[in-house]
């Protein structure tokens, strides 16, 4: 093959990777119409879309729904659409970045001990009260689990810069700091003096999206909105991580620094969004592998992909967990792994390539 | 010809062990230079100090006689290409993704028309342009060296470091490789190290060898003046014949006897034999 011809290959291959993302945004939009239309006290879909242009495009006159339909639009359905958009994105995101910095498919954004010590935090503020934050409205829990988040992380990495920062030591210094928190966790609950307590921890460590408020979601989004544009900005770095750490190194890029600033930025992704909705699992470690099976290991197109394909999967999941017992909500996570497993499984099979070496 | 890269009195410590003594090497433009010596010998230590993985205690070497400790690392990566002895991709990469990170150092997110027009150059130079939309990981040994070298081409590097290239190929590969790297020197006006085991490989394919022994340069020069009977004995430990009659380049041909290999590894005389316990 010529060097043109190459070229215009490596084109074509391109623009798959583009119609491969553009297809996923399409799902990702019927998911988002099912989820606003389908549920309790549904409004049609064409209600919907009424309420919702008429408050972004006021100028345009539309007559208004009534009161109740635009409640359940505005306040009910939308912020919930948009925080499960939002926690598919940043989840998903975070363990493509750690999967990649790593150099592992087998981690996830959960690598460091984060979920354990987001966890322990909120229970320790459930059960006891305790909280690293002056009670402001209703954050307590939320900021407990954000901190003990970022405590995890800086152990971990405490730990690795003793040696030497490198894959494997995050990885087992992770590991140990995991088990540590889930310990303590543990702990936590054993001593709870009442059930209602125990009860609320179990219920916030299976996860769920009925936390979303606008307010909420105005905390969320300018984080992940930043964490996503930094990781992408590593995309390149990520690619040749994956050569291995003295390739890296040759051309040109400081591996401990990529594999530091990656931590840092999938950490903060990853306990913004758990701190409202508890651990919701297996979404930032599939993803990841559902976006390489369909677009590559390119991370300027696999992190994009894995936006797109973790916001549809949890706003799916959570659509699902929001009418399968209806009017009980089960607990997203459950439904993620339901859902995600067998769709996993099926990729896994039939494709002839494996998403790992 | 101008000297591209000097080494000045290098020494290295892993901790309080000393690997590298007193190393001082020369190489020149387009000059092929290869290091051999015994395993554990720093051959391996002495490349991961040129390109800087490894941090040397003082500041020894000089490309174009500025020292690399003054050089960032993204400014070294479009001075000095590395190919290790053998790549694996952790994720699966197209062979020319795989060439195309050969431009990071002069990327930031989008490729411009150059770059890819450059890492198409080398694939083609390099004679794998058919390769090109196949996955690294599925290729032989030797077709991903080569991806591997035109990875590094595309950093349009001065200075190439090869880490036993030829070590896990076959016959064919191995003088393919060697090949290469002789014509990036003479057409491409790079300056080529390679660290090697193959004495002859090394002996028809360098300008200079450098022999290293514990840590130290035991000879230095060409092929004939370092490939010489004594020096063989006294670093490796083996008697051989250096023959001049098949090539113009000095060849080796051990003569150890199997009598001495089995006697210094100390076997058991009398190890009984299963059937005897029964």
């Amino acid at each position: 093959m010529s060097s043109t011809e190459i070229k215009t290959q490596y084109t074509k291959a391109k623009a798959r990777k583009f119609l491969a993302l553009f297809l996923v945004f399409i799902a990702l939009i019927i998911t988002i119409i099912l989820s606003i239309s389908l549920g309790a006290g549904s409004p049609r879909f064409s209600e919907a879309a009424n309420v919702i242009f008429s408050r972004a495009f006021p100028f345009l006159n539309i007559a208004p729904e009534n009161s109740i339909t635009q409640f359940i639009i505005m306040d009910v359905r939308l912020p919930r659409v948009c925080l499960a958009i939002l926690a598919g994105a940043g989840l998903a995101s975070s363990g493509a970045t750690m999967q990649g910095v790593l150099r592992n498919p087998l981690v996830s954004s959960y690598i460091l001990g984060i979920s354990s010590a987001a966890g322990f935090g909120a229970a320790l503020a459930i059960v006891f009260g305790v909280s690293v934050f002056t009670p402001i409205g209703g954050y307590v829990v939320v900021g407990n689990a954000f901190v003990f988040s970022l405590l995890a992380m800086f152990t971990v990495y405490g730990i690795a810069r003793v040696r030497s920062i490198n894959t494997e030591t995050v990885i087992l210094a992770g590991v140990a700091v995991g088990f540590l928190f889930s310990a303590l966790l543990s702990l936590v609950q054993f001593v709870a003096p009442e059930y209602e307590a125990l009860r609320s921890v179990v219920f916030w460590l299976m996860g769920g999206l009925g936390s979303a408020k606008w307010q909420n979601i105005l905390i969320i989004l300018p984080i992940i909105v930043v964490t996503l544009l930094l990781m992408s900005k590593k995309s390149w770095d990520l690619n040749v991580m994956s050569l291995g750490e003295e390739v890296a190194t040759s051309v040109g890029v400081n591996s401990k620094r990529t594999l530091t600033v990656c931590m840092v930025l999938a950490t903060l992704a990853t306990a913004s969004i758990i701190a409202f909705t508890g651990v919701i699992g297996f979404v930032c470690l599939i993803s990841p592998h559902i976006s390489r099976m369909m677009i590559g290991s390119d991370h300027r197109f696999l992190i994009p992909c894995s936006v797109l394909v973790g916001s549809v999967l949890l706003l799916g999941s959570d659509t699902v967990a929001r009418l399968v017992l209806a009017p009980t909500e089960l607990p997203v996570g459950i439904v993620t792994s339901l859902l995600g497993v067998p769709f996993f499984i099926y990729m896994l099979l039939s494709k002839r390539r494996q998403s790992w070496r | 010809m101008a000297l591209k890269l000097v080494i000045d009195n290098l020494s290295f410590n892993y901790a309080s062990f000393a690997v590298l003594k007193d190393i001082n090497i020369k190489v020149d433009v387009g000059e092929v230079l290869s290091i051999v010596g015994p395993n554990g010998s720093g051959k391996s230590t002495l490349l991961k100090c040129i390109n800087r993985i490894l941090k040397p205690q003082r500041d020894t070497i000089l490309i174009d006689g500025r020292c690399t400790t003054k050089i960032s690392i993204k400014e070294m990566s479009k001075l000095m290409g590395y190919v290790p002895q053998s790549s694996i991709s952790t994720f699966p990469f197209t062979v020319f993704d795989i060439v195309l990170m050969g431009r990071r150092p002069y990327i930031n997110w989008n490729l411009s028309e150059n770059d890819s027009r450059i890492a198409a150059e080398m694939l083609d130079f390099l004679g794998i342009g058919s390769l090109a939309m196949r996955h690294f990981n599925e290729l032989s040994g030797g077709e991903q060296q080569k991806v591997v070298i035109a990875r590094a081409l595309a950093q349009q590097p001065q200075i190439l470091l090869f880490d036993e290239p030829t070590s896990s190929l076959d016959i064919k590969h191995q003088l393919e490789i060697l090949c290469i790297l002789k014509s990036l020197a003479q057409n491409l006006s790079c300056s080529v190290v390679v660290s090697i085991h193959d004495l002859n490989l090394a002996s028809r394919f360098s300008d200079t060898m450098v022999m290293l022994k514990k840590g130290r340069i035991f000879a230095v020069g060409s092929p004939e003046e370092v490939l010489t009977e004594e020096n063989i004995a006294a670093v490796y430990d083996i008697k051989c014949k250096v023959t001049h009659s098949l090539l113009d380049k000095p060849q080796v041909v051990p003569l150890i006897s199997e009598d001495r290999v089995v006697r210094s590894l100390n076997l058991p005389t009398q190890a009984p034999l299963p059937t005897q316990r029964l």
